[in-house]
């Protein structure tokens, strides 16, 4: 140091420096990239949940006359500034989007109206939604109810009331109908089948030998003995079900609310065909309640209808549970023996080191190669395999696989596999957190390495592992494009899991919410109209994720408070 | 691990470290990496032995840790191990009930017996031999489980389910620890819930529960505060007579109030051993009193 700098005080470099020092531009920065992400976050989740809540709310029913005389009568879905369409009125001017529904009247399900062209909008007290089973809504007015030739009722107030009257009763008998159709008929159906392949499993127990001689042998004389009985006793049954649905069909025969829609067609809709009608306009805010209600009740409770734009998901749901659960319970163990070895037992190395690398790498490959490789090796190589070795009657007489398919069972092995690398990465980490004081005082007490592992150090680790789990399973329960090829059906009504022996299914295929969303939004004849349902669905799928995800992290936070608790 | 740490000669034990008032003539020949004899006082000669160390030596690596250690550990008395960071006090600890074994590039000639049966013989089941043997470290490190799981787990793991036979072993544990009063109302809450010194009350539950031949104590008291360490220090006088406790530290208050028999250790090697009362009174070696008098170290 020179001798006049040494008087010199010392001196920042520049008002700058202190900025610098302090940071704070860097606070800005770090909080507002947490601010961004956050809104975009909840931006998001607001609103799947607005319009996935509001997609069953009884909107009104608005009755637009035109100025050249049309009329139409619907739920207006949508309002944008746009050119005016009409010559009359040149400049901006709004229009807007109605449902009108009544495809098999007018070819449409939506359309737009330009506020120009209407001459008068109204909402009136009759204008009537009628949720079909088949065709979509129906809007309208009601006039009068029918039982065959019979005039029931006549006018909107006494139709309404008898409708109100005579749909449930009718409702029941087709719901009674339809249960014997499902379950009863469906069991005779299965014990044919099971009957019949019984036959072709005693002529393939036979072998080659037998068959080329043209004899019969005991077993199958008494196979096919028990096939005429089995077919047989389904017929006397399967008569008695003809005859018990029949008289609920006949009973159910000739019921119809004839409705007049807005431009004046008349038209008679079948009874037992009506899901549900409501009248928006005259609804008080309870009964609108009432609606909403009914048509949550249903998306969660019912099978889905119209190529699953409407209806409800339960299938989906069941299926999406199902099989994330069993992707857990297979993940699991699996994931926590891997990381066990690898962080307790082997040395630490350049081939622990690459597999351990390849294990991450492995996080990333595209999730599709996975549902390929499922459906390669588990599909067609194990259930092939199973299928010849067990179920091999099935196959010769129906052509028909039954591991040798997409399934639960597989799906949920692939996604095992898929978020298998996460499992192990976080159930490593965990390990590599129990102190070593911990290993040393439990070997000092005499104990083995397993004893350790097994009471020292996995209990210790077990809210870790969790966290991992809790990843895996908000992973896998989102993933679509795996499933596609290896079990998820857009119609599969069968659950895999189910009140009939055996009980689980792992052989089904089955229907999944993420799918829904994909089948329902983009693969839907009627997507305007399935709009809302995608929303739905999401909403439904993000909950049941975040349920199933504050399941395990309550889990979590108990064993934390077991085991892990800071010290002094 | 602090292993590696406690073999540099350069922590605590440096040569320089010895200032020029001291004679260091022997210690310097240590640092210099000559071989010198322990001065053992005679009192130690006579005593029955729990443990032998017999011409033990150890290497982390190329690097030795222990140089030629040779010393009998006295039945039901409670003898102290004292010397600078670095001597090889604790890993002389860790090599009785085979610790070391963990780290991989740990080598060692010479052995020890326990009670006559070789520590070392490659026909000796470690862990049937820790199993007669009860540590406790450090920092209290109780293990995740409750209270009473954590006193009984050297008999769980040996198999033992007999409720009756662990509740009593449990007690006499805890009441031997000095613990029972404090913890008999809450014995199947966690253990994690306990202070520290608490903690450290509870590892030497654990490890005197099994009836341990001889308990070893590193540095037991270095985590706690005043009024824990007081606790803990009474509690190893009230196991005198009852175990062989062997002791690491770094107090030399707590090895004069705690001990019957001190060894001095310096770089790996034992310097002087003999009655805490000769050591810290009249020591053979001018060494030893300085550094129990606290002149250097």
């Amino acid at each position: 140091m020179s001798s006049d700098t040494k008087h010199r005080p010392r001196r920042m470099r520049s008002s700058f420096s202190s900025l610098t020092a302090h940071g704070e531009p860097w606070v800005w920065l770090t909080g507002g990239a947490l601010a961004v992400a956050i809104m975009m976050i909840t931006g998001l989740l607001a609103f799947i949940a607005f319009r996935g809540a509001s997609t069953f709310w009884p909107v009104p029913l608005e009755l637009v006359e035109l100025a050249d005389g049309g009329r139409a009568l619907g739920e207006v879905s949508e309002r944008e500034r746009a050119e005016a369409a009409t010559a009359k009125t040149a400049g901006r001017g709004s229009r807007r989007l109605v449902r009108t529904a009544n495809f098999e009247v007018s070819g449409h399900h939506y359309q737009w109206f330009d506020d120009t062209a209407i001459a008068r909008a109204s909402r009136p007290e009759w204008a009537t939604v009628v949720e079909r089973l088949e065709g979509g809504r129906f809007h309208g007015f009601p006039l009068r109810l029918l039982h065959g030739d019979e005039v029931i009722a006549v006018g909107p107030e006494e139709t309404w009331k008898a409708f109100e009257r005579e749909h449930p009763v009718v409702r029941r008998r087709w719901r009674e109908a339809m249960r014997i159709d499902r379950n009863e008929r469906g069991l005779l159906q299965r014990q044919l089948r099971a009957a019949r392949l019984a036959v072709v499993q005693a002529r393939l127990d036979d072998g080659p030998a037998v068959a080329g001689t043209g004899a019969v042998s005991a077993g199958q004389k008494a196979a096919t003995a028990a096939e005429q009985e089995v077919i047989a006793r389904v017929g006397r049954q399967s008569a008695e079900l003809d005859a018990r649905t029949g008289q609920l069909r006949h009973e159910n025969e000739g019921w119809g609310l004839e409705v007049e829609t807005a431009d004046g067609i008349k038209k008679v809709i079948p009874l037992e065909g009506i899901v549900r009608a409501c009248q928006p306009n005259r609804l008080s805010l309870a009964g609108k309640f009432g609606v909403y209600g009914s048509r949550w009740g249903e998306f969660l409770g019912d099978d889905p209808r119209e190529a699953n734009s409407a209806g409800g998901v339960f299938p989906a749901i069941w299926g999406t549970v199902a099989m994330t659960l069993i992707m857990a319970l297979l993940v699991a163990p699996f994931g926590v023996l891997a990381a066990l070895y690898l962080r307790e037992y082997a040395s630490p190395g350049a081939v622990t080191t690459a597999v351990r690398i390849a294990i991450n790498n492995l996080a990333g490959v595209p999730s599709i190669v996975y549902g390929a490789f499922g459906l390669g090796f588990f599909c067609y190589a194990l259930g092939g395999g199973i299928d010849e070795l067990f179920f091999r009657a099935s196959l010769v007489a129906d052509n028909q696989p039954t591991f040798g398919t997409g399934g639960l069972l597989w799906a949920s092995l692939t996604l095992a596999l898929l978020t298998l690398p996460v499992v192990i990465v976080a159930t490593e980490e965990a390990l590599s957190a129990v102190p070593n004081s911990m290993r040393e005082g439990s070997y000092a007490c005499g104990a083995g390495k397993w004893q350790t592992i097994r009471r020292i150090v996995l209990p210790r680790a077990l809210p870790g592992i969790m966290t991992g789990l809790i990843l895996a399973m908000a992973r896998g329960a989102g993933e679509v494009a795996p499933l596609m090829l290896v079990g998820v059906k857009k119609l599969a009504l069968d659950l895999p899991i189910d009140g009939r022996f055996p009980f689980v299914h792992p052989e089904r295929e089955f229907m999944h919410l993420a799918y829904l969303i994909y089948d329902v939004g983009f693969q839907s004849p009627n997507s305007q109209a399935a709009k809302p349902m995608v929303f739905t669905i999401t909403f439904l799928l993000v909950t049941i994720i975040a349920l199933l995800n504050v399941a395990a992290i309550w889990i979590r936070s108990r064993l934390k408070r077991r085991y892990v608790a800071q010290q002094f | 691990m602090n292993i590696q740490a406690e073999t540099t000669p350069e922590r605590g034990g440096h040569p320089e470290a010895v200032s020029a008032a001291v004679p260091a003539d022997r210690l310097q020949a240590v640092a210099a990496g000559r071989d010198v004899p322990a001065e053992v006082h005679p009192e130690v000669r006579e005593v029955t032995p729990v443990l032998e160390i017999d011409r033990f030596n150890l290497w982390y690596g190329g690097k030795q840790a222990l140089h030629g250690i040779t010393m009998p550990i006295p039945h039901n008395k409670v003898t102290a191990l004292i010397g600078p960071s670095g001597c090889g006090k604790s890993t002389l600890l860790r090599s009785v009930n085979r610790l070391n074994d963990l780290v991989q590039s740990v080598r060692i000639t010479g052995d020890m017996r326990l009670n006559g049966d070789s520590i070392y013989d490659p026909r000796m089941d470690v862990i049937e031999l820790r199993k007669r043997m009860g540590m406790v470290f450090q920092k209290p490190n109780p293990f995740p489980m409750s209270i009473y799981e954590n006193v009984v787990y050297a008999l769980r793991i040996d198999g033992e389910n007999n409720r009756a036979v662990l509740d009593e072993v449990c007690e006499l544990s805890l009441r031997g620890a000095a613990l029972w009063d404090e913890v008999k109302d809450r014995l199947h809450e966690s253990a994690i819930g306990l202070s520290g010194g608490q903690q450290q009350r509870l590892c030497i539950a654990r490890a005197i529960a099994a009836e341990p031949e001889v308990l070893l104590l590193d540095e037991p008291c270095s985590a706690l505060d005043p009024i824990a360490t007081g606790k803990v220090e009474e509690l190893i006088q009230e196991l005198r007579g009852r175990y062989s406790v062997l002791i690491v530290t770094h107090n030399m208050q707590q090895a004069s109030r705690t001990s019957d028999y001190t060894a001095f250790m310096y770089l790996g090697r034992l310097i002087e051993y003999g009655s805490t009362s000769g050591i810290f009174t009249k020591p053979i070696l001018r060494e030893t009193e300085a550094y129990v008098t606290g002149r250097f170290g």
